[in-house]
């Protein structure tokens, strides 16, 4: 016997999502997904953006890792709320885990949730997590090609920070190339070029992120 | 490598609609796998057959077809296949896409005992 379903895979997935995004727009509060390849520089991007931004806008982050929690110690140095969760080796962060950190926040006490997904750029594209928007960073020692050899993260990204441009000099890599790959999978890019080393550039990525803010809180 | 839980939720799923049609055995399932979706359709057949092994999907055929990815101008109003993930309309030059095809991971059918 046939049976016609026509049912998305993901749609378990994609409910739960949309139940976070209802808790997160209830509480006024903006959430981005923050996503990249291991080691282009979430983390450092992120301490970066809280010193810059913690008097004005407050701040908590979700840390997803496969193991270990280094990156929500940076993170709470700098005297923020984080959680770590562990994945224990899946690939990306799903709506569910997310929702299992709700109880260590005070959602009321936070304008902006940064949700810093598992280092990967394939997978965490797929799962939604009730994000207002999806952000990714690419670094320019990742090479040219990576927007036509990963075109789902690129296509479903709202803003690309493309980091390590301090070591241009070093790389037989085009800024301009990257850009107009990535222009390519995605001409609603909004992207941003920097160095969390030196800084070049971030003023720019703090000022658009403080415009995507949602201001005032629903009575 | 995702496509574990993209075959667990595909697997649930399943198992949800055999009950509501009171089947027993399932014999195959067609996928629509979006040219878009970063989906490797032997890492799913395999993440399939690990997670049915001794129920009553094990065996199960899975037949995956790619969804080429296809796109309307918002501007011109034409349809295109989106080719080399490049969003503009080859007519217009337009870079208002939508993406009517090509993204979707979806069960279209099932056969059962």
């Amino acid at each position: 016997m046939k049976i016609s379903v026509v049912k998305n895979i993901l749609e378990a997935n994609d409910r739960i999502a949309q139940e976070n995004r209802a808790i997160f727009d209830q509480k006024g509060l903006t959430v981005f997904n923050l996503m990249s390849s291991p080691g282009a520089g979430k983390t450092s991007l992120l301490e970066k953006t809280i010193d810059a931004l913690k008097d004005q806008v407050k701040l908590g982050v979700i840390e997803g890792d496969i193991q270990s929690s280094q990156d929500a110690e940076r993170i709470a140095q700098k005297g923020i709320p984080v959680v770590q969760i562990n994945t224990g080796g899946a690939c990306h962060l799903d709506g569910n885990m997310i929702r299992d950190t709700f109880k260590e926040f005070n959602f009321d006490d936070l304008d902006l949730l940064v949700v810093e997904n598992v280092g990967n750029l394939v997978c965490p594209a797929e799962f939604k997590v009730g994000e207002d928007f999806k952000a990714m960073i690419l670094s320019v020692t990742e090479g040219e090609d990576k927007p036509t050899k990963y075109p789902l993260m690129f296509h479903e990204s709202k803003v690309l920070i493309i980091n390590k441009i301090d070591l241009l000099p070093y790389l037989d890599v085009s800024l301009e190339t990257i850009k107009k790959e990535a222009l390519k999978v995605n001409p609603h890019l909004t992207i941003f070029e920097v160095s969390c080393k030196t800084g070049q550039g971030l003023d720019a990525w703090y000022d658009w992120l403080k415009e995507q803010v949602k201001t005032g809180r629903p009575a | 490598m995702h496509e574990m839980s993209i075959a667990q939720s595909l697997v649930d799923i399943l198992k949800e609609e055999m009950v509501k049609h009171d089947a027993r055995v399932l014999k195959s399932v067609r996928l629509h796998i979006g040219q878009l979706s970063a989906i490797v359709p032997e890492a799913l057949s395999f993440c399939f057959q690990v997670i049915t092994e001794g129920t009553e999907m094990e065996g199960a055929q899975l037949h995956m077809e790619i969804i080429p990815l296809k796109g309307i101008c918002k501007s011109c109003h034409n349809d295109f296949e989106i080719e080399d993930y490049a969003f503009e309309c080859p007519h217009c030059k337009g870079t208002d896409i939508e993406t009517v095809a090509g993204q979707d991971l979806a069960i279209v059918e099932m056969e059962v005992d």
